[in-house]
């Protein structure tokens, strides 16, 4: 138990004791983390989002902030991240949501029978009196036998109570759940942290008979625990109640999603991708970049394949920062800081319920649409993310369809602004040619794939206005992220470029891609680059057609073809790591076919 | 009855979870097998939001057919 573990996982200093934090999802652990470290993390308001574990300096002490869970169990990997860090510390500050305090109790009730030393953060308390509730704090801390600090960390209550407790190592091991040991031994088993782990079947992803006995055991004596200490009244149903309602009814649900993704593809496409792109690309990196750089570099190199590769056409001077900052900069920060907006608000698991019917046609339940809509953020990041789907048949259907028919953020930001040129009834069209493919494949899929799907089962937590400060701080560090993940490849895939160029070999790539290029799908043959660019990385070869000129039509034919495009580089690396090399190579050629066979037949009806 | 049957705003008791698996999420939860819980939404052969206490939690069709209800009296 004393072992340094924790520290030997997360390479943190030895000399240090951790603190875990501990909670359900969307309790305010980040925040409290965030107050208590001064080190700012991710705040997310929907399941899943906080996979990577953070960790800062309070005092002597290491706080590790964990992903959210609702148990300590192995159902899936965030579990599995919060229980090893838990199982190997001894001090756990456990963040319970004061308004969904039946549910969050199980965990702390878990917590306290595995011997931890537990204070619990009652957070969220100024929800309670909104919410009609009363919370009796002596009894919970009497029935819980720990210290419980009442906070409202978004807000900054109660902090200065939390470090006190700290400081005073006001950590005390609870009661344990009463016939808990009784149940254990009657199985022939002296209790103890270790013979109870095994009993819950902690280490594993089924579930046991013994272990749904414990689980019912403590749920009752949670639940009575509640009864006695909370009163509350939810017959006055509040406004947000309502508003929750008319998200999830289709009749409304519907046209408020319709709604909120016009206000993206106008935010994105519009008001970013044109005008705010057509000074940052056209004007700033253009024009003044351009001319400037090409004056000092022209001076010192007059040999033309090495001016090729660093100011010609695909330049690693020219061409790269143009479009990187130009382009993608202003269009990643525009898509995460929508993102976050969607995020923080509790929106997302409430689009879940919202689709599950639609979603199970394509032998999905509504928690794919997760994965989906992240997709529109990156593909790749998306693909990791369907580890929070319940299968792998779930998860093979859902990364296909990611692959195959979702843009990622800056690819989708310069596809709307090129398509609002086209003029609506493209855009109509494109949304439903898309939306076909996707629900086509995705009931083949689903008819060949042998098994069957799992049943939504999804907490919808309370609707919340974003807070503007979280907003921009995720948005900062979502966007930096991503562009630092993009740039070595991004500079790599021009370098590639710029040198296939320089060689004359992307004319000679052309020549042979003509036939299906120029006679096939009717496109320009520069249209070529773009393709080379997309297997890189799809945002880019986007980029590449914002150069190229086309008519109309062509360029739809090129936004859908572009769009059903193979999955770039970073994901289907991603995609050989979560499914093997064999699936991703049928996605990969299934994804060209399709793109190829998709947008001959469009050229064929609209040139 | 099972829970796809009810209908919206009616309370019922939880009788039994067929599978196994949804009867452990469940108790994390905080619903099983004789909770009392409100049906707040329903979605035409789609997910049914049940309500207990504060808490809501969006369950499938496919799940709310292998769950036994029986309406408060």
């Amino acid at each position: 138990m004393n072992c340094h573990c924790v520290q030997e996982m997360l390479n943190i200093p030895d000399d240090k004791e951790v603190i875990a934090l501990v909670g359900n999802p969307n309790v305010g652990k980040s925040v409290i983390f965030n107050r208590l470290t001064g080190r700012y993390v991710e705040v997310s308001n929907y399941p899943g989002t906080t996979v990577d574990v953070n960790y800062g300096f309070y005092k002597d002490y290491v706080i590790v902030d964990t992903p959210g869970v609702y148990g300590i169990s192995s159902f899936n990997d965030e579990e599995i991240v919060t229980r090893d860090i838990v199982l190997n510390t001894q001090k756990v500050i456990n963040v319970v949501d004061s308004v969904h305090l039946d549910r969050d109790l199980f965990l702390t009730q878990q917590l306290i029978d595995y011997q931890k030393e537990v204070i619990v953060v009652l957070n969220m308390v100024d929800e309670v009196e909104k919410n009609n509730i009363t919370i009796d704090i002596d009894k919970l801390k009497e029935s819980l036998g720990v210290e419980v600090i009442v906070t409202s960390a978004s807000k900054g209550i109660g902090i200065d109570k939390l470090r006190e407790a700290i400081d005073k190592n006001l950590f005390k091991k609870g009661k344990i759940t009463p016939n808990l040991e009784k149940i254990l031994e009657s199985e022939g088993k002296k209790f103890s942290w270790e013979s109870l782990a095994e009993a819950e079947n902690v280490f594993s992803s089924s579930v046991s008979e013994l272990q749904e006995k414990i689980y019912a055991l403590r749920r009752t004596y949670v639940d009575e625990i509640f009864n006695k200490t909370v009163k509350f009244d939810t017959k006055n149903l509040e406004f947000k109640n309502k508003l929750s309602r008319i998200l999830i009814n289709p009749v409304t649900g519907i046209p408020i999603l319709f709604a909120t993704l016009y206000i993206m593809y106008y935010f994105m496409g519009v008001l970013v991708a044109q005008k705010l792109v057509d000074f940052t690309m056209n004007t700033v990196m253009g024009e003044y970049y351009l001319s400037y750089v090409k004056g000092i570099i022209e001076k010192f190199v007059s040999n033309t394949f090495l001016e090729k590769i660093i100011v010609g056409n695909y330049g690693i001077l020219s061409m790269f920062p143009i479009i990187f900052l130009g382009l993608l900069f202003p269009l990643v920060i525009a898509f995460y800081l929508f993102m976050s907006i969607l995020e923080d608000s509790g929106y997302l698991p409430r689009i879940a319920a919202l689709v599950d019917r639609v979603f199970n046609k394509i032998g999905l339940n509504g928690r794919a649409i997760i994965p989906i809509i992240l997709g529109f953020g990156c593909v790749t990041m998306a693909t990791m993310t369907t580890r929070i789907l319940g299968s792998k048949r779930e998860r093979i259907i859902t990364m296909f369809l990611l692959g195959l028919t979702i843009p990622c953020s800056a690819q989708l930001g310069i596809i709307s602004g090129l398509i609002s040129r086209l003029g609506f009834w493209y855009l109509v069209a494109y949304i439903l040619i898309i939306g076909f493919i996707f629900g086509l494949v995705g009931r083949i899929l689903n008819k060949i794939i042998k098994g069957e799907s799992t049943s939504l089962f999804i907490d919808l937590p309370t609707l919340r206005i974003p807070q503007p400060s979280n907003v921009l701080k995720k948005t900062y560090y979502k966007s930096k992220g991503f562009l630092v993940e993009a740039f070595p490849i991004f500079v790599a895939a021009t370098l590639v470029l710029g040198f296939l160029d320089a060689t004359n070999l992307l004319h000679a790539i052309e020549n042979f891609a003509q036939p299906v290029v120029t006679g096939f799908l009717k496109l320009p043959k520069e249209i070529t680059e773009v393709f080379i660019l997309s297997i890189i990385r799809r945002d880019y070869g986007a980029a590449g057609l914002v150069t190229i000129p086309t008519t109309k039509g062509q360029m739809f034919v090129a936004l859908v073809t572009t769009t059903l495009f193979v999955p770039c580089i970073t994901s289907f690396a991603m995609m050989t790591k979560e499914n093997g090399l064999k699936y991703s190579v049928f996605v990969w050629i299934s994804s060209a076919v399709i793109a190829i066979l998709v947008g001959g037949v469009l050229a064929h009806i609209v040139l | 009855m099972t829970l796809d049957m009810i209908s919206k705003d009616k309370e019922v008791i939880i009788k039994s979870i067929k599978s196994k698996t949804a009867r452990v999420y469940a108790l994390r939860f905080g619903i099983n097998e004789g909770s009392k819980v409100k049906c707040v939404a329903k979605i035409n052969n789609g997910p049914i939001i049940l309500r207990k206490n504060h808490q809501e939690i969006a369950i499938g069709n496919g799940l709310a057919k292998q769950i036994e209800v029986e309406t408060q009296k």
